[in-house]
């Protein structure tokens, strides 16, 4: 289960995240929209403390990771990351990039972390791709091989930063369908997403942030067919 | 016009300087590049204090001349400590000091130079810091570190003739020595010049292959 109490997050003088209040059971499915700049991304950072909060307390299966206290790369084995543009390691195969922090991170001797490795890509569909260098692939296998590696770690959160939009529109399904087969395995989600349609479909839950705060919270049918503020009326307008 | 004669006779004997040109080259290199690393590293620290004082350092270095470094080196230090520096240790010492700063900074920009998305995916994975540096931010860095690399390597070689005020019987030096004894200084001088750009066209030559084989991983 997350927990997250009066966080907030400022740049400078500007206030990104304004008080957010958040419960996650675990398993549950959470897509996360709102305009741009209203703090999506940071929100997600704050969760895996890639953003340092600047307020309020964030709590991830009874450990508050907002205390000083608390080991952070420990943390960030239980919480994994999908980025926009994939960050995978460049000069690293596809299946050196899934092995390397479960050997270096966990102590996973090299067999078994290539075994799992090769169980991962499959699951993801890139088991001809395995000993291709990054730069071979296109921008979906690229984030397909991402997913994998961020798997092998075995996390218990996963968050997605806007997963699909940095890719070609063609290519955007293959990952959705991949990220639809995590859904409700047992793994706790939060996606940043402008695919209103996987949010609708996939989702257990709607988050619309507007300006640094959750505007709206609840079931995804509910939000898209009768959304209560104004400003989600306005956002679901210009984006269906 | 060049005498055909002074010129043979006198090149054996000054080509003997270029092992000591590259004798202190190569050591300097060496050094800067442990100093200069570190320096770099001081340099991406959060705590200012450190990156501070890196800065300065390179500020210092980059800002006077490496002539008045080396003499700073080799006249001051005895009249502070008391011990009789030779030249063989100023030199390296000064040359050291002052390729660590130019080195850091080409090692500063390599590696921030490499996306910070990289860090961030290795930190998201729980790699530490240290590893993230050592297996994912540096192999990327060295593309970008290794043909400045080799330049900083040029220009120590052509600055190293420096040393030959202080009597070390460098390119310069013997050239010059062949000068004195025989009233010529043509001959010396351009044998002298001819071998430094023969080292020079080698290192350029080895850089322009880095760079290549650099470019076709990509």
């Amino acid at each position: 289960m997350i927990s997250i109490e009066k966080l907030s997050k400022t740049f400078g003088n500007h206030q990104v995240l304004k008080d957010i209040n958040l419960e996650i059971p675990l398993g549950q499915v959470v897509a996360i929209i709102g305009p741009s700049g209203s703090g999506k991304s940071t929100l997600l950072r704050c969760v895996n403390l890639l953003e340092i909060p600047t307020g309020g307390k964030i709590t991830i299966e009874n450990e508050c990771i907002t205390d000083p206290k608390c080991k952070v790369s420990s943390l960030r084995e239980k919480v994994g990351m999908v980025f926009q543009h994939f960050h995978l390691f460049p000069h690293m195969t596809v299946k050196e990039n899934v092995m390397y922090a479960p050997i270096k991170v966990k102590g996973i001797s090299r067999e078994e972390a290539g075994k799992h490795a090769d169980e991962l890509l499959k699951s993801v569909g890139l088991e001809d791709k395995a000993d291709a260098y990054p730069s071979k692939l296109s921008g979906g296998q690229k984030q397909r091989a991402a997913i994998a590696r961020t798997l092998a770690m075995e996390p218990k959160v996963l968050l997605f930063d806007e997963p699909t939009s940095a890719l070609d529109p063609e290519m955007v399904k293959e990952v959705l369908d991949v990220i639809k087969n995590l859904a409700h395995t047992g793994i706790t989600m939060l996606v940043v997403t402008h695919e209103m349609g996987f949010a609708r479909e996939v989702a257990d839950r709607v988050l619309f942030l507007d300006e640094g705060q959750i505007v709206e919270d609840g079931l995804p049918l509910n939000f898209f067919t009768q959304p209560k503020s104004t400003r989600a009326k306005q956002f679901l307008e210009k984006v269906l | 016009m060049l005498n055909y004669n002074e010129f043979v006779t006198a090149l054996p004997f000054i080509a003997g300087g270029a092992l000591i040109t590259l004798k202190y080259t190569i050591l300097s290199v060496f050094f800067g590049l442990i100093l200069g690393t570190l320096l770099a590293l001081a340099k991406m620290t959060s705590f200012p204090l450190v990156s501070w004082l890196s800065s300065a350092y390179t500020s210092l270095f980059r800002g006077t001349p490496l002539l008045v470094q080396l003499m700073l080196v080799y006249y001051a230090i005895p009249e502070f400590t008391g011990y009789k520096i030779s030249a063989f240790e100023a030199g390296i010492l000064a040359f050291s000091l002052n390729s660590a700063a130019y080195i850091s900074e080409i090692i500063r920009a390599g590696i921030q130079a490499v996306d910070k998305g990289q860090m961030e995916a290795a930190l998201s994975l729980g790699i530490k810091y240290r590893l993230t540096m050592q297996h994912i931010i540096l192999p990327q860095a060295i593309k970008n570190i290794l043909p400045a690399l080799v330049n900083e390597v040029i220009n120590l070689l052509k600055e190293s003739s420096l040393i030959s005020v202080l009597g070390e019987a460098d390119l310069l030096r013997r050239a010059n020595i062949v000068a004195a004894e025989k009233f010529i200084y043509f001959e010396p001088l351009i044998i002298a010049a001819l071998l430094y750009y023969l080292m020079v066209m080698v290192l350029a030559w080895f850089a322009s292959l880095l760079e290549k084989r650099m470019q076709r991983s990509d």
